[in-house]
């Protein structure tokens, strides 16, 4: 059988449609393909790392840095639905995304990805900086090739290590204001690295039906589900320290270090309540996937109104 | 072989085309116009965005555009 025929084969059985029909896509369509939601907190930590760095940077140069983040996102999102295409097909949370529901063939996702992208690394290096660049590039053969492609269908531990992608942003934020790398993105890194592991085990835990019909080998579905309630625990107790380590080292003022501490005790908590509960339970675990988010969006903005507020409005100033 | 019969992107054409003529070639629906169109603006919008960021960051940069630091 050829790849052709596979293919609309493969089409034909997910959505029902006719391959040789013209497009019905709207640009609705193609926004959902960059994954807004995922985009926004993407642009946020990046806009942390970026309005942290020291030194001086035009506000444009800035703007440009993040809208070619943003676009970088969006390009790594519509990658992720072109591959993962029959896996979204048969989970809940992701049926009804373009792909699966036919409103946007395979071939246009990848190839409005790899458009996509392309655009938004060359524009990054020519208009920002080549380092700033080659970590966008970086991010997104990660997130595709490592993660997607590899990781997610192959070993428990996909997350984990995947997770870096998700982490990165701060780091090219950084680098796009100074050209250059030091221990604070990599600690805001390492913050963004060890919170996916206990945020999304705790949405796995309650969609664990969902990940072993799609044969996703997520942490529930292999170890079990105590297993999980274990490592969520264990992996919140090395977050909890991380979100505080820029304090310790000097890096943010007391507010900070009041968020990261009360805000760390909170995620201890529901981690240890996460422990306790038993399936079909499951109000611990949606808790927990609940103020995950609001952990990690709090560290990021009390970073940026107290470290990074004056330095932009420096930058806009000078 | 007319038209209608020769590959699109690969695929033929022919379940599509069962009900029409030959020679009318593919002809869109108005939804299939209106998709079209609004995809069409997008990207010219786009197009013009990334000229006039380009144009305005040349002025930014100055003489120092063709400074990239890595």
């Amino acid at each position: 059988m050829s790849l052709v025929s596979e293919g609309a084969d493969f089409q034909e059985s997910l959505a029902g449609t006719r391959l040789a029909e013209p497009s019905l896509a709207t640009v609705g369509d193609y926004v959902a393909l960059m994954k807004p939601r995922v985009m926004s907190l993407v642009v946020f930590t990046a806009l942390v790392g970026l309005a942290v760095a020291p030194g001086s940077l035009h506000p444009l140069t800035g703007f440009t840095a993040l809208l070619c983040i943003a676009v970088g996102a969006g390009a790594a999102g519509a990658l992720n639905m072109w591959y993962d295409a029959d896996v979204d097909a048969v989970m809940t949370r992701t049926a009804r995304r373009p792909v699966p529901m036919g409103r946007v063939r395979p071939g246009e996702a990848l190839a409005f990805g790899l458009t996509l992208g392309s655009f938004a690394v060359v524009v990054f290096g020519l208009l920002v900086n080549w380092l700033a660049a080659g970590l966008l590039a970086f991010t997104i053969f990660f997130y595709i090739v490592v993660y997607t492609v590899w990781l997610k269908r192959s070993t428990p531990q996909n997350i984990v290590i995947g997770g870096a992608a998700g982490a990165f942003p701060p780091m090219i934020g950084w680098a796009a204001a100074t050209g250059s790398l030091s221990l604070e993105p990599v600690l805001l890194f390492l913050i963004i690295l060890f919170w996916t592991p206990p945020h999304f085990w705790a949405l796995a835990l309650y969609r664990t039906e969902d990940y072993a019909r799609a044969g996703v080998p997520m942490l529930p579905v292999v170890a079990g589900d105590t297993s999980t309630r274990r490592q969520i625990l264990l992996y919140t107790l090395i977050l909890v320290p991380l979100g505080i380590t820029p304090w310790l080292f000097g890096y943010t003022g007391a507010l900070y270090g009041t968020t990261a501490v009360v805000a760390g005790a909170a995620m201890v908590a529901l981690g240890w309540q996460v422990l306790r509960e038993r399936r079909p339970a499951e109000r611990a675990s949606r808790n927990l996937f609940a103020f995950s988010i609001l952990y990690l969006f709090l560290l990021f903005a009390v970073l940026l109104v107290e470290r990074g507020w004056g330095g932009l409005i420096a930058r806009l100033a000078a | 072989m007319g038209r209608a019969d020769r590959p699109v992107g690969g695929v033929s054409t022919g379940i599509a085309m069962s009900e029409q003529r030959d020679d009318e070639g593919i002809v869109l629906t108005e939804a299939q116009k209106r998709a079209r169109r609004s995809r069409s603006v997008a990207i010219a919008l786009a197009l013009a965005a990334l000229v006039i960021l380009f144009y305005v960051m040349t002025l930014v940069k100055g003489p120092g555009v063709l400074i990239r630091p890595i």
